[in-house]
């Protein structure tokens, strides 16, 4: 249980049966009066923001979060399944749950599946992942609106300006907090 | 290098503290305008112990424990006690320490103002507060207002004053008495109250529930309210005052409820305060005030934050 005077920024306790992170705290009190935690709170699954105000006294559950690492296998239009590498067992995310995240997720990819209790409700992917090219049209040098850098297409179908030298079927790094390129992999 | 730092960057936070250095000036500057007013008017300065045996029981200020007792939450019992010995005129510029207490405008550590005039009552306090703020702003350079957040504050008086009772009539969903019965005195005030109090010009909110004041004392002819103000200025909290209860046995019982109020909330006893309770049959009528100097810097310095006014945060130790 957490008590008021553990309520801060990122704390995740749950309430109503769901997990709430918070977002905003702010602590207020009369000289002589009751301390008040005021909080805004994002449930975290379906994202809705909520207001609350709090008094020393209250009492809080921790949210029942729990970070698995997982496998991605396949998805079928918008349902996305993972398995557990340590039990099998296999977990479904919508293409909402998934969001960005869905332009890195490439077979047997390794990532961290966030569970409230028993139910799956967010990724983690790497900060970097390794991409294959599938396509690349060939850079015009001199093509002054471009800059230095060309459009390819990776294995997911996302697509992301490279370096000129960036060729089909050539592995490269991306930051998956940015979706940006880093570097080419050296084989 | 200290095993501690190692995980820090060496000199990090000294670009704050540079930062800082036009605010810390400031503070200097009103601290001493302040003691040159409390001087001039005959004040008598006073410096009492920060580490004390018993603090004064109040349901919601908790004491820092420490060997040997508490670090004191106001100074207040002493410069009671001081009254009781017939000091007349007495001021004292000291840091207190209030547990839990860490927002944007409450660090556990601040710097409070308190002066105690005998012969007098909270009204004459509020006088001093006016007459004391134009001081400071005349000593600033500042003329007749000041810009807080955007806003000017008009420093000329008489200063807005309300009673608890009008303001929640005019600013609260439920009435004062709804609010006293259901628990909801403070929360409504913080959220409902304070925000639409006048940001153009300082505020007294006064007469309070006879309730919510632990050593005032109640207002002639009405045993419902106690002649208790805070001053509002710019949003901020900066002052409360009282006439001084002195009726001892009425002391007793009040400082047996608030601990009373303690026990049930599940904190920390304190031992009963017994050489002021001695003295206090002794206090001549006298009205007393407590005054957060860090706020009134943040006005001066125009800083929404208590942590621009000060050296350090607890947090930047």
């Amino acid at each position: 249980m957490y008590n008021a005077a553990d309520l801060k920024k990122g704390l995740k306790i749950q309430f109503d049966g769901e997990p709430y992170i918070i977002i905003d705290f702010q602590f207020s009190k009369p000289g002589k009066g009751q301390s008040l935690y005021r909080c805004k709170l994002k449930n975290m699954i379906n994202d809705t923001i909520v207001d609350r105000t709090y008094r020393s006294g209250d009492t809080f559950e921790p949210a029942n979060l729990e970070e698995r690492k997982m496998q991605y296998l396949y998805n079928q239009e918008d349902e996305f399944f993972f398995m557990d590498l340590d039990n099998y067992e296999q977990s479904m995310l919508t293409g909402e749950q998934i969001g960005e995240a869905k332009n890195y997720l490439t077979d047997n990819r390794e990532v961290n599946i966030l569970f409230f209790g028993k139910r799956p409700i967010g990724i983690t992917l790497p900060n970097f992942v390794d991409m294959t090219v599938t396509r690349a049209d060939p850079w015009v040098k001199g093509d002054s609106a471009t800059g230095d850098s060309k459009p390819v297409t990776v294995e997911t179908g996302y697509s992301l300006r490279v370096p000129p030298f960036i060729e089909e079927g050539t592995k490269i790094t991306i930051d998956t907090r940015t979706g940006q390129y880093v570097s080419r992999v050296k084989e | 290098m200290l095993a501690g730092l190692k995980n820090s960057h060496p000199g990090a936070g000294l670009p704050r503290l540079v930062a800082k250095e036009s605010n810390l000036r400031l503070r200097a500057t009103i601290i001493q305008a302040l003691r040159r007013f409390f001087i001039e008017r005959g004040y008598l300065e006073i410096e009492t112990p920060n580490l004390i045996p018993s603090p004064a029981p109040e349901s919601h200020i908790d004491a820092v424990g420490t060997a040997g007792g508490f670090l004191h939450t106001s100074p207040e019992l002493c410069m009671k006690r001081l009254l009781s010995a017939g000091y007349s005129r007495i001021f004292q510029i000291c840091k207190c320490f209030r547990g839990g207490e860490r927002g944007k405008h409450h660090l556990p550590e601040f710097t409070l103002l308190e002066w105690y005039r005998s012969g007098s009552n909270y009204m004459d306090l509020m006088e001093d507060c006016e007459d004391m703020i134009r001081f400071v702003a005349r000593e600033l350079g500042c003329g007749d207002s000041i810009e807080y957040t955007g806003r000017t504050i008009d420093l000329r008086g008489p200063w807005n004053r309300i009673t608890v009772k009008e303001a929640f009539m005019m600013y609260s969903p439920i009435s004062l008495e709804e609010a006293l019965e259901s628990d909801r005195f403070d929360e409504i005030m913080v959220l409902e109250v304070e925000p639409r109090l006048s940001l153009s010009m300082p505020t007294f909110l006064y007469d309070y529930p006879a309730s919510l004041a632990a050593l005032a004392r109640l207002k002639q002819g009405n045993p419902f309210l106690a002649e208790r103000f805070e001053l509002y200025m710019g949003g901020l909290e900066l002052a409360n005052a009282f006439s001084e209860l002195t009726d001892v046995d009425e002391q007793g019982r009040r400082f047996r409820r608030e601990e009373e109020k303690r026990m049930r909330m599940g904190k920390t006893a304190y031992p009963f305060p017994g050489r002021f309770m001695e003295d206090l049959g002794k206090m001549p009528e006298a009205a007393g005030i407590a005054f957060g100097v860090d706020r009134l810097v943040m006005l001066f310095a125009d800083k929404d934050t208590i942590d621009d006014v000060v050296s350090f945060t607890p947090e930047e130790l």
